[in-house]
């Protein structure tokens, strides 16, 4: 319950790190293309699955570090 | 219609019972007193980690979800898969509003957004626009889980005339709403548990067995058309279908979680904590979606929509009746039982705490707020186990009595409906700078504006905005979600100025909000 525990949860440069899968998948140019393939997968695909799991791991980096 | 599936029927029957029994006997699983609202309404805040993991994500991905983002990429191709950029986008606002949000819940009591944003601007008709809209958004929503339901009892062979057409799922509904009546937001997580470890189970095995099936996923997409695996090029003067996926995944990201369904889950964990934990484990329904929206294009390259013995179920589910046929032409009829329960059971979860959220509105933000203003706690909640049948009911005689379609397009409008309640509802969360009115009037404008531009699109997503001789499609929740905040920004100053004595109180503190 002390303020300083209270105001990192409001603001930290680690929450920073959100904006990274923001850019990454709401900007179609990025990934609308087949090439390269992976098992047959076309990118479109495979790389926005991809990043499920990347935004997963930095979701898990932002938490560590800002653990109170 | 094929002829009944006694096998799969058998083991969806099965699986039902147990479930059934399941919904009752959660009554007594962290045993509380159910006379309490915050006891049958958020099971008593008492649920971890991992059961706000299993709740939330049976909450939030819906059977009907199973349905139709697959139905999407069967139809319309690459543009189904916004569902996996909005499903990831939601997380960083589930990790940095709601614990906040959670907390302050906690400490003022608070069961609903409606309590929340009444607490916080001391406004009650804005407490009243954050609820209507949240009922009234939640309302098709509901409808819509039983269609889910619908197109796999169709899908196991059972078909009849009139009364018996439906009974499977007046049943269904019967069992859904006894079970919610008794054990309340208990009966869902539980089930949740069963029902996710089903649709994993289906989601995983189909994702292996299918395509080596078919002979690869190479071969799948040689079997796709060309235009439905990619978005298409925008042309010049337009950002095209690049803007309307972008803007439909962040504006349907940012509406998730206003709808009540989703606050009753997140403010039924035990702790902001677990909160935090989940936005990290969540996504692994985000890659299972994933996995789902491909199964659109396994059912093209497997050609279902042709074969003869599934010609009635695609007349009468049209596109949504592609992964229930995929998964009788693919599978073994006990495996099909489990799949299709899985889904079935997966529309009764969502549902049950659909119910539970309208219920908890209605009872604290409608009846509490104008009606009866000081009920005993057993009275509150017994008017909340009664609001939770009668809106069930609603939705029922919706589904049976409507065409599908305009289920389908109110919960296009519920959408752009319920984001309206952003900026009192997020943006609340940290500042109190916005004036309450001005926020009301934000919300009726984007409400207003975002009405007229969906029933001039014609009831899609998509809104052609046109400025300048460019054109931007984009998700018409998010162009009004703009709109509102200009209105609740630039009319703030302005309502401080005309009553700057009069500044009602803010009931929640600052350390409220903190850990």
């Amino acid at each position: 319950m002390n303020g300083a525990q209270g105001r990192r949860d409001v603001w930290s440069w680690w929450h920073l790190l959100f904006v990274i899968q923001f850019v990454a998948v709401l900007w179609p140019p990025f990934y609308n293309r087949i090439e390269p393939l992976w098992l047959g997968l076309p990118f479109f695909y495979w790389y926005q699955m991809l990043w499920v799991i990347v935004s997963a791991v930095i979701t898990a980096i932002v938490y560590f570090a800002t653990r109170e | 219609m094929q002829d009944v599936n006694w096998t799969a029927l058998t083991v969806f029957v099965l699986l039902f019972g147990f479930i059934t029994w399941l919904g009752f006997a959660a009554a007594r699983w962290r045993k509380g007193d159910l006379d309490l609202l915050h006891e049958w309404g958020l099971g008593g805040r008492r649920f971890g980690t991992v059961v706000t993991w299993f709740l939330v994500g049976g909450d939030l991905y819906t059977a009907y979800t199973f349905i139709a983002v697959p139905a999407l990429a069967f139809g319309a191709g690459a543009v189904a898969f916004f569902a996996v950029p909005y499903t990831i986008v939601i997380y960083p606002f589930l990790f940095l509003v709601f614990p906040r949000l959670w907390r302050v819940c906690h400490k003022r009591g608070y069961i609903t957004a409606g309590d929340f944003v009444r607490g916080r601007f001391g406004n009650r008709w804005l407490a009243l626009a954050v609820t209507i809209t949240g009922i009234v958004a939640t309302m098709p929503y509901i409808a819509l889980q039983l269609v889910g339901i619908q197109v796999v009892v169709g899908a196991l062979g059972i078909s009849g005339t009139g009364l018996a057409a439906d009974l499977p799922l007046i049943i269904a509904f019967l069992v859904l709403a006894a079970f919610t009546y008794s054990s309340g937001l208990r009966a869902p997580a539980s089930i949740a548990i069963v029902k996710d470890i089903l649709i994993y189970v289906t989601a995983f095995a189909a994702i292996i067995v299918i395509p080596i099936e078919l002979g690869g996923f190479g071969k799948i997409f040689a079997a796709v058309p060309a235009k439905k695996i990619l978005l298409a090029v925008p042309g010049p003067h337009t950002t095209g279908a690049y803007g309307a996926y972008a803007t439909l995944a962040l504006g349907s990201a940012l509406a998730l979680f206003l709808y009540p369904h989703s606050m009753t889950g997140i403010l039924s964990a035990s702790s902001g904590k677990a909160i935090r934990r989940n936005a990290a484990m969540l996504p692994g329904y985000s890659f299972m979606l994933g996995l789902l929206a491909l199964f659109g294009f396994f059912a093209i390259a497997a050609g279902v929509d042709k074969l003869p013995e599934f010609a009635g179920g695609f007349k009468q589910f049209g596109n949504n009746f592609a992964v229930p046929a995929l998964l009788l032409h693919s599978f073994p009829a006990w495996f099909v039982g489990i799949a299709f329960a899985a889904i079935g059971i997966g529309a009764l979860v969502p549902a049950a705490i659909m119910s539970i959220a309208a219920a908890n509105l209605y009872t604290r933000n409608i009846h509490r707020e104008f009606i009866n203003k000081n009920p005993t706690d057993k009275q509150e909640a017994q008017m909340a186990k009664w609001v939770s049948l009668i809106v069930k009911f609603g939705a029922l005689v919706f589904i049976l009595f409507v065409p599908t379609q305009y289920a389908i397009q109110l919960q296009l409008l519920g959408g752009i409906w319920v984001i309206q309640t952003l900026p009192a509802v997020m943006f609340g969360v940290f500042t109190r700078w916005f004036n309450s009115w001005a926020l009301l009037l934000g919300w009726a404008g984007g409400t207003f504006a975002g009405t007229a531009m969906a029933v001039a699109a014609h009831l899609t997503p998509a809104y052609p905005l046109a400025v300048g001789g460019y054109t931007f499609p984009g998700y018409t929740a998010f162009y009004t979600l703009v709109l509102n905040l200009v209105i609740a920004i630039v009319l703030t100053p302005v309502f401080n100025m005309m009553n700057a004595r009069r500044v009602p109180l803010d009931e929640t503190l600052a350390a409220d909000y903190q850990a």
